[in-house]
């Protein structure tokens, strides 16, 4: 099984993400939160007046960037993985009982789906988390709580699709249960969809996140998330036009990162696609 | 004369039409007695009902078809009536299917061998190491070469006919009484056909452990297939069946009309090939009247 150079792209962001957000307490070289007002709105290193230990230069307290943006992993990943499976389990179940079994389950869903993609999401999202209070995992909530119709929606399709073709007939043919064959045949067949599903799920919960740290409610102020550094960068952006493009940066690196994991693990694990 | 393995009686399958049209007959009455260990073949033009009851039999009806009346009684169980479960369990195991398009009859997610070893073990207590045996001796038996590797492929890597071996293995895994051949061979090519109508011969008199063979239910609009392999012959023509009998009488000397002028249309390479003649619409016609009449009656008695 060979990967596509698009697939290592994606698997060197994820790792580097997951090495930031798991190893940031040894991997920043300052304290996120320690001021140095003397060393207040540094630019990065390699500008004229910039200085050597602060390699992405410092905010207008004085702090680290680089260790903000490693920190800033944290949250940002644990969203990701959490929202997007959340998300994902929710309304592929949905999405299967809909597409194959039709009828009454489809009607439900896809009415519930209508309403539900009607509202727009972000705002859906600031309501959302100012009802469960703000933290991380209430993101976590509101993101599989508003993004689930992605899934559900592509899911029905495909399971709609697969459970025409014959080897589902055929499989209902040689004694499994309508349940059986929903889990055991349809399932595997809808996975590759899923997978890629997933990653630009991720992609789309760090944004998420990013714009509810934006307007501040995420996780608390003491801990820095991407969403948090683009907010405070906003208000300097003449002065220090690093301090915002550094983590919008890292957010949009993030996002490619995942896609093209998505596409490349698809493209290898899919037994019709992989050559 | 030992009880049959399939026995249908009068059945009728009403297809429920949608929003304006109205519910229409497919199966209209349909007798049908298969032996044990006979290749009973089903001929019949396209739309004629021969899928309706392969499907009726094996209880993948459309869900806009179901049963309106009539009995099928299979290895003795009141087959329509059964609870789910207990079809289930007979499913595979005492009847399976051989269906007509191998392409897209296999899962593209899984191997070969977790597809033939899906239905042992769902049916026969076997350990994973003694199916994946099992499963070897299976490809072996429907020569496959190179079975060890073929277990490790997936659907996509193999050609039609390996597919359709496959399916066969997969079919008479679980030595079955009753194998329902839904036009195995009309989706392969014209020498691939032969191979595979062969091997399904040698497969059904071996009978998958089954002493006395495998019976066949065998639908086809191929008279010439008919004639090669199957013991007796059904005629079904608008959902009725308009003759039936031993496959030699038949072709020795057919009654009704209907199969005459289906004999009458068969290309012959006797004859050039610009002879080719459809079927009599004369006689076509008059069974239509016939099908008007019976549904008429049908409804009324209703």
């Amino acid at each position: 099984m060979s990967l596509s150079p698009r697939a290592w792209f994606g698997i060197a962001v994820s790792l580097l993400l997951a090495a930031c957000a798991v190893g940031a307490p040894w991997l920043a070289p300052h304290d996120p939160l320690e001021q140095d007002l003397l060393a207040s709105s540094l630019p990065p290193a390699w500008a004229a007046d910039g200085e050597a230990r602060f390699l992405f230069g410092t905010d207008s307290l004085g702090r680290d960037i680089l260790s903000r943006l490693v920190w800033g992993a944290r949250p940002a990943l644990i969203v990701a993985v959490a929202g997007a499976l959340l998300a994902g389990v929710v309304g592929t179940f949905l999405g299967l009982a809909a597409g194959f079994f039709g009828g009454w389950w489809d009607a439900v869903v896809s009415r519930l789906v209508d309403v539900w993609m009607s509202f727009p999401a972000v705002l859906l999202a600031i309501v959302l988390v100012a009802v469960i209070g703000t933290g991380l995992w209430s993101v976590v909530i509101a993101i599989a709580l508003i993004d689930w119709t992605r899934f559900a929606r592509v899911v029905r399709a495909e399971a709609m699709q697969q459970s025409r073709l014959n080897y589902v007939v055929a499989a209902r043919t040689i004694g499994l249960s309508r349940a059986a064959t929903l889990a055991r045949e349809v399932l595997p067949n809808v996975l590759p969809l899923l997978l890629t599903l997933v990653t630009l799920e991720m992609g789309i919960a760090v944004v998420v996140e990013a714009i509810l740290s934006f307007v501040g409610l995420s996780v608390s102020s003491d801990m820095p998330t991407w969403g948090g550094l683009i907010q405070e960068g906003r208000l300097y952006v003449n002065q220090t036009p690093w301090l915002l493009g550094l983590p919008v940066v890292a957010l949009a690196l993030a996002v490619l990162g995942f896609n093209a994991l998505g596409d490349g693990l698809r493209e290898s694990l899919d037994p019709v696609v992989a050559r | 004369m030992s009880a049959p393995v399939l026995e249908i009686e009068g059945l009728h399958v009403l297809l429920r039409g949608e929003r304006r049209e109205p519910d229409r007959l497919m199966l209209r009455g349909v007798d049908l007695s298969i032996r044990p260990g006979e290749v009973h073949a089903l001929v019949g033009e396209s739309g004629a009902g021969k899928s309706m009851i392969a499907r009726t039999v094996l209880g993948i009806l459309p869900h806009r078809a179901q049963v309106a009346s009539g009995h099928v009684r299979l290895l003795g169980h009141d087959w329509l009536k059964m609870p789910p479960a207990a079809r289930r369990a007979m499913l595979g195991r005492d009847v399976s299917l051989i269906p007509q398009d191998p392409m897209s009859a296999l899962s593209p997610a899984h191997t070969i061998e977790r597809q033939i070893c899906e239905v042992l073990r769902l049916h026969l207590p076997m350990s994973a190491q003694a199916a994946r045996e099992r499963a070897l001796a299976l490809l072996d038996a429907v020569r496959i070469r190179e079975p060890a590797r073929v277990l490790h492929q997936y659907p996509h890597e193999l050609s039609g006919g390996m597919r359709q071996r496959v399916l066969i293995a997969i079919a008479f895994a679980c030595g079955p009484r009753l194998i329902v051949a839904d036009e195995p061979t009309t989706a392969l090519d014209v020498t691939v056909q032969r191979e595979v109508l062969r091997l399904l011969r040698t497969m059904q008199q071996r009978g998958g452990g089954q002493s006395g063979g495998t019976a066949v239910l065998f639908i086809t609009h191929n008279l010439g297939l008919v004639a090669k392999l199957a013991d007796r012959v059904s005629v079904i023509h608008g959902g009725r069946i308009v003759e039936r009998g031993l496959v030699a009488e038949i072709f020795d000397a057919p009654h009704a009309a209907y199969t005459r002028a289906l004999f009458a249309a068969t290309p012959r390479h006797d004859r050039p090939a610009e002879a080719l003649r459809p079927i009599d619409p004369a006689v076509t016609a008059a069974l239509d009247v016939e099908a008007a009449a019976y549904d008429n009656a049908w409804a009324r008695a209703r």
